[in-house]
């Protein structure tokens, strides 16, 4: 009886959570596609909980950039929405694949806020809802014990790890994502911008890395990966996010979205507690710190039907205002949504934005940048190179495609 | 059989040869010769929630009449094939000029993507093929010799690396050199090194990689020859033993003349598959030192995210193009053989 009764009561709650979220959304079909981390899943849950009766659809996968093109392009199109950020929404925008959203915001974006709208020339493309950047982690316990310092820019970070490793406490006391092809390329790009430095000729898609501050940047990463562990080549996020937790390393540059799994139950409670977080690092004496700003948001594709395109956002449009969802997952992410209350696990994108990051570049022809660094600075880091002939091959090869894709 | 017999019999296979094999091929050969139209970019305000900038985005309009006037994009002939990230006629030749000794010629050249993946899947090709024929062979014979009671798991034993998944396979030999892995924690101790790592090094990667390719391809090659062993006729084996032929002499003048047909096919099937080398490249995330034709393709197509249709197509006709060439010396002798026999 009391089962049937408890079973019963769960019910009733359930429905009234899922009436809460009466978004009525009469039909259509909706299909998310997404990244793959706690955040975003939440997100995804969240505007599920408004679905309706529409169709409802998520694919969380970390390849996503990978799928995102071929499958918006198809007519129509695999997925009707797309969790983007600031560099994933610029080949959609190049291919003409996402819609213009201002009507749709007019019509059911009440709890939106106007800084949460991407808007490119005076059209809302995209919706942000969190952001993201990438900045420092530090075990408190072996810092304290070697008496170091908290390193506020990337040559105290070097100090700090030589003195680490002289202690014999660590043998590869940092961490990075320095596996070659995106990631490197990501911590290039943040090192350079560190070093003040612009990625084109001013007004054109013309290369210039090959300078003195490319080449700074280099020696630094070079600096990094000699206290790293040797298979640094290998190791995207999740790895070091591994080697923090079996306490290998006391130092390390992670996304701040990351911070919630490092910081949640699973693992050594030794480890977990002694985990702190600090703002990014500078880096060659620069005043802007050595990492790029973020945003994570919501595009709709073009080819799909107008009526799923509307039942997409309102779904998605109910979690991206979501005052309930900010505040139970408030450790998850930096939320942009009204509301938000930063907690002690927002420490890393609230200093990187008050000490004035950049934002990544969000320009067309940046993705072929970033895929000519990832792979032709990685025989530098090897040994086998000088820097300016690393980057002397990474113009030449970001040349090369920009020409095929008519960008030179 | 007669020749009209075979016609019938092989049509419904010529037809999916066709299909399936010989349009796609044309195809990615007409779009080697396209790029992307030149892009019409405009300068326009983008805000987002870390502020405002003025910056430039692809003019959809101007762009997508571009596009519909021509579908398949600009003509570019031989365009892709000879840039930089191709053949690079242009920069071989100021290297040519440029350089001092024919060292450093050599240094400049190999550092070009294609002719860099080029030397990796040549190496990978001439190491793997033969060790594969050889330690196949080997398998063979030996399964071959031992008491029929236990041959059945054996087999069974010597062709597991070819029924577990490339993937699976290479990852599992990828965790255990990691540095703190079975195998490559007890190489660091070995070496008394704790900087060695078996990932890190490039030479150490590529030998990891072609033993990994060895490892996976030996049981097909072994499977063939188990069978052609079974066929080899025991009276001439038997007369040998009887003038007092080494068991050496036996495999070299009997056993092996007699499935020679067998190691052609086998030698053939391995070059054509070695020169694809793709699987333990992801497997091993050995992206950084060593990069096969197959791999520039699968960059091209995927880890940009911008996709270069050109560069992948013409890559993968070149990939073509090189297997022909491999397999000429092969196919030439088989050819010969077979006029011979008529």
């Amino acid at each position: 009886m009391r089962k049937i009764l408890l079973t019963l009561l769960f019910l009733l709650f359930g429905t009234s959570a899922n009436a809460d979220g009466h978004c009525g959304i009469p039909s259509g079909s909706i299909n998310i596609l997404a990244n793959d981390f706690p955040a975003l899943r939440t997100f995804v849950e969240t505007a599920k909980g408004c679905k309706g009766s529409a169709d409802f659809k998520v694919t969380h996968s970390s390849e996503h950039n990978k799928i995102a093109v071929p499958a918006l392009t198809a007519n129509p199109s695999e997925f009707s929405a797309r969790i983007a950020a600031n560099s994933s929404i610029v080949p959609l925008m190049n291919q003409d694949l996402i819609r213009p959203l201002d009507d749709l915001v007019k019509k059911y974006g009440k709890g939106i806020q106007d800084s949460q709208l991407i808007t490119i020339d005076g059209k809302v493309m995209a919706v942000a809802f969190m952001a993201n950047t990438q900045h420092l982690y530090y075990r408190e316990d072996v810092l304290k014990e070697l008496g170091i310092a908290v390193p506020k820019t990337y040559e105290e970070v070097v100090i700090a790890s030589e003195a680490i490793r002289a202690s014999g406490k660590m043998q590869h006391p940092y961490a990075a994502a320095y596996k070659a092809g995106w990631n490197l390329a990501e911590e290039f790009v943040n090192m350079y911008i560190g070093h003040g430095g612009e990625f084109f000729e001013p007004g054109t898609a013309k290369p210039s890395v090959n300078n003195a501050k490319g080449i700074a940047t280099l020696n630094m990463l070079k600096k990094l990966a000699s206290l790293s562990n040797p298979d640094y080549l290998t190791h995207d996020s999740e790895a070091i996010k591994v080697e923090w937790e079996s306490g290998n390393v006391a130092l390390m540059t992670l996304w701040a979205s990351r911070s919630g799994t490092l910081l949640d139950d699973d693992g050594d409670p030794k480890i977990t507690a002694a985990t702190k977080l600090t703002g990014p690092a500078t880096v060659g004496g620069g005043n802007i710190p050595a990492a790029t700003l973020w945003w994570d948001g919501f595009t709709l594709a073009k080819n799909r039907s107008d009526k799923d395109a509307e039942a997409s956002f309102i779904a998605l449009a109910h979690a991206a205002s979501n005052k309930k969802m900010v505040a139970d997952a408030a450790d998850q992410a930096v939320w942009l949504v009204e509301g938000f209350k930063p907690g002690p696990k927002s420490i890393g994108v609230i200093e990187a934005v008050k000490m004035g990051a950049k934002p990544y570049p969000m320009l067309p022809q940046m993705g072929l940048m970033h895929g000519a660094l990832g792979s032709e600075i990685v025989e530098f880091l090897q040994g086998k190179e000088s820097a300016e002939q690393a980057l002397k091959d990474v113009e030449a090869a970001y040349t090369s495609k920009a020409k095929e894709q008519g960008f030179l | 059989m007669p020749n009209k017999t075979f016609f019938w019999f092989f049509l419904p296979t010529g037809l999916a040869m066709i299909l399936f094999i010989g349009l796609p091929i044309i195809s990615t050969g007409i779009q080697s010769f396209y790029a992307q139209h030149d892009q019409i970019v405009k300068e326009v305000k983008k805000c987002d929630p870390f502020g405002c900038k003025v910056s430039i985005v692809v003019d959809q309009e101007e762009t997508s009449k571009l596009r519909e006037a021509k579908p398949l994009g600009k003509f570019n002939g031989f365009g892709t094939y000879v840039d930089r990230n191709h053949l690079a006629f242009d920069e071989i030749s100021k290297f040519w000029k440029e350089t001092n000794s024919t060292g450093e010629f050599i240094d400049q050249v190999t550092n070009l993507p294609f002719y860099k993946a080029l030397i990796f899947t040549l190496t990978y090709c001439l190491f793997v093929t033969p060790n594969v024929l050889f330690l196949g062979f080997i398998i063979a014979l030996s399964l071959n010799a031992i008491s029929r009671k236990i041959r059945g798991p054996l087999i069974f034993g010597t062709i597991l690396p070819m029924i577990v998944t490339p993937l699976v396979g290479s990852l599992v030999l990828f965790w255990m050199i990691d540095a703190k892995g079975i195998i490559g924690a007890n190489l660091q101790f070995l070496m008394d090194d704790p900087y060695l790592s078996l990932k890190s090094s490039k030479t150490l990667t590529w030998i990891t990689i072609i033993i990994y390719g060895i490892w996976h391809h030996s049981p097909f090659a072994f499977v063939v020859f188990y069978a052609a062993l079974q066929t080899v006729p025991q009276e001439p084996v038997e007369a040998a033993i009887i003038d007092g032929a080494s068991r050496f002499q036996r495999v070299r003048h009997i056993v092996l003349p007699h499935i020679y047909p067998v190691v052609t096919f086998v030698a053939l099937i391995s070059l054509m598959d070695n020169f694809r080398v793709f699987e333990p490249i992801i497997g091993f995330s050995a992206e950084g030192s060593a990069q096969s034709l197959s791999w520039l393709i699968y960059d091209n197509l995927v880890n940009e995210e911008v996709i270069l249709f050109g560069s992948a197509a013409a890559t993968s006709i070149m990939t073509i193009i090189g297997i022909a060439i491999l397999l000429t010396p092969v196919l030439i002798r088989t050819w010969r053989e077979f006029k011979t026999v008529r």
